[in-house]
């Protein structure tokens, strides 16, 4: 097809990588100190922070998949939609004050704040890690095929080249590259789905409602209305949302961002900026879906390949020509490019920060060895995403980004929650809650017809007699009200002083930031 | 609320208490308006298919509206907090610091 080796594709993509290098190379040179390279030196503005959360956020699924599937399914493709964007509200409400009050690098800092540093930081690294790994994971192999698809390049390649970008902007640029590319990128993104949609609309007197009634004369009135593409039963649907909202409300990657800015207002205003920024572009991506059906159509699409991903750049190509074709493909790769710096930076400061300077140096590291340590860790993280995404080639890995989700609502999500709000939680509970959060969600999914039927391939029919078998293809419905059930019933049978006598702290320095938590006491 | 008489004492831990009941308040209402509209509309998905496959009018069917309420909804509860931290919330705070 006329995608490999579009001349302007390929044009857009050597200009987004010219331009990324050279504020990449203008970071480098403020990046010389933990802080910086970790958060930016706390310097990044809401506005700034808001456009980064979006990029950080906005993976090449959310343009080529929901639209893909909206385009072969009609309606259901909103339900992703509404689910990426409805943990945000949470974050505003109950996360983001308190981490960025508490924490410094990581949302394990808020964790660990009054209880035992070591343990904790040992087992939210382990759920940290599991969620970047699998979200890398679905990244790279969604990259490579999509690369190959988009530009002509070989897959090996195409990870090499994904791998190495993120390996650069990240090592010298730390931080502030990366929001510098995650912003760009968010902006085009933005750009290029408004600018799909109002050529759709034009095609029908800019009202989204004539081209939904388009789709249904055509395809049936079915495109309107629920159908059985997003989960097989009514509870799994259920498990699909509560592992979407909370765990949107616990991705690391997205949690850091919170460091970047100078204080609390900014942190709170820079989450309503991303909220609106992320629900106005999933709009966006509803009309370009229905726009492709009507006019595309279901069957082009399919037969372009990459299972139904090629819906948005076809019909960028059929209203926008060759040029916005390219346009459209260069940004679906400049996404992937920010989405793994954003993950692998949340990597590189658990390894660094939880793991190396809290664990291995008992909270005391130089910063030099601690710079080092980043760019080993990022070096390493680099080699990993780039081998895994090469071993899983072909591998239907869709389902790791949305186990990523659900890993983090039952890992993270309840450790986090519980230790700002209470006081009698304890180490064992926080250890305890993040490691049956985490294995009871891989545990589940493998036991489910995710694994099961669509990766090994087994009839649904064969393992559905099994005893073990799992019915729900979503685990955060059991595997999040699990790890606050074990987090609840250990501290309850666990007893911590320091943590209950340093709750009164804390929670005048999440009102009150690091300088007036030391206030008088009566 | 803080009542006015009470914000020139010097009672400093009864007034953090008070702020921050308060803001307590505020942030577990909206999260739980939050969570009661996604997963009301996500029980309506999952369990009253065809209710939600309800045509209103040409093109618009009722899980589209009350889908495209959700995103719309969880901004303006964002927005709704935001605008009560920045006008009530933060100067409370900065009363207190001095």
């Amino acid at each position: 097809m006329q995608a490999a080796n579009n001349p302007l594709a390929v044009t857009f993509f050597f200009v987004f990588m010219a331009l990324t290098l050279g504020i990449t190379y203008w970071a480098a040179r403020r990046t010389r100190t933990t802080d910086q390279f970790f958060a930016a030196g706390g310097e990044i503005t809401a506005w700034q922070n808001g456009w980064a959360l979006a990029g950080d956020f906005l993976s090449a699924a959310a343009l080529l998949g929901i639209a893909g599937i909206i385009t072969s399914n009609g309606f259901d493709g909103l339900i992703y939609s509404i689910g990426f964007l409805v943990g945000w509200p949470i974050i505003s409400f109950l996360i983001v004050e308190p981490l960025r009050n508490l924490g410094k690098f990581t949302f394990a800092d808020v964790v660990a704040y009054r209880l035992r540093q070591r343990p904790v930081r040992v087992a939210a690294a382990i759920g940290t890690l599991t969620v970047i790994l699998l979200y890398l994971i679905a990244q790279m192999v969604a990259t490579g095929s999509l690369i190959k698809l988009l530009f002509g390049m070989p897959y090996t390649a195409s990870v090499i080249v994904v791998g190495t970008a993120m390996l650069i902007y990240v090592i010298f640029g730390g931080m502030l590259a990366t929001t510098w590319v995650q912003v760009i990128k968010a902006v085009l993104l933005s750009l290029g789905g408004l600018v799909l949609a109002l050529l759709v609309l034009v095609h029908f007197d800019m009202n989204p409602l004539r081209l939904f009634a388009a789709a249904a004369d055509k395809y049936g009135e079915r495109v309107l209305q629920p159908g059985s593409k997003v989960a097989g039963s009514g509870w799994d649907a259920i498990s699909l949302g509560v592992g979407l909202m909370f765990g949107t409300a616990a991705l690391p990657h997205i949690l850091m961002r919170a460091f970047t800015v100078p204080d609390v207002k900014e942190a709170r205003m820079s989450i309503l900026y991303a909220t609106g920024i992320i629900g106005s572009f999933h709009l966006l991506v509803f009309v370009i879906g229905f726009g492709a059906m009507v006019l595309v159509g279901p069957e082009a699409v399919i037969k372009a390949g990459g299972g139904g991903n090629m819906a948005a750049p076809l019909l960028a190509l059929t209203v926008g020509g060759n040029g916005f074709f390219g346009f459209i493909c260069a940004v679906a790769f400049a996404t992937m490019l920010a989405v793994v710096a954003g993950l692998t930076l949340s990597g590189v400061a658990t390894v660094c920060h939880d793991l190396w300077v809290n664990v291995v140096r008992n909270g005391d590291a130089p910063e030099r060895e601690q710079l080092t340590v980043a760019r080993i860790a990022t070096v390493a993280i680099a080699v990993l995403a780039v081998s895994l995404g090469i071993v899983f080639e072909g591998q239907n890995v869709a389902f790791m980004a949305g186990l990523a989700f659900a890993v983090a609502a039952a890992a993270n999500f309840p450790a986090l929650l519980l230790s700002i709000v209470w006081k009698r939680f304890t180490t064992s509970a926080a250890v305890a809650s993040i490691l049956v959060g985490t294995f009871s969600s891989l545990l589940l999914i493998c036991l489910s017809p995710t694994v099961q039927v669509d990766v090994l391939g087994r009839s649904l029919a064969a393992v559905s007699q099994e005893w073990w078998f799992v019915p729900m293809k979503n685990p955060a419905l059991i595997s999040m009200p699990l790890s606050f059930l074990v987090a609840i019933a250990v501290s309850l049978v666990t007893q911590e002083q320091g943590a209950e006598s340093s709750f009164r702290e804390m929670r005048r320095r999440i009102m009150f930031g690091a300088a007036g938590a030391v206030c008088p006491e009566r | 609320m803080l009542s006015p008489d009470k914000i020139d004492v010097r009672d400093d831990v009864s007034e953090f208490e008070a702020i921050s009941r308060n803001k307590s308040r505020v942030a577990i209402s909206l999260s739980a308006v939050m969570i009661a509209m996604y997963f009301g509309f996500m029980s309506m998905f999952a369990f009253a298919k065809p209710l939600m496959g309800t045509i209103l009018a040409p093109g618009l069917s009722l899980c589209i509206l009350l889908g495209a309420s959700v995103i719309v909804g969880s901004f303006l509860l964002c927005l709704v907090y935001v605008v009560w931290a920045n006008r009530f919330y933060d100067p409370a705070v900065r009363r207190i610091i001095g």
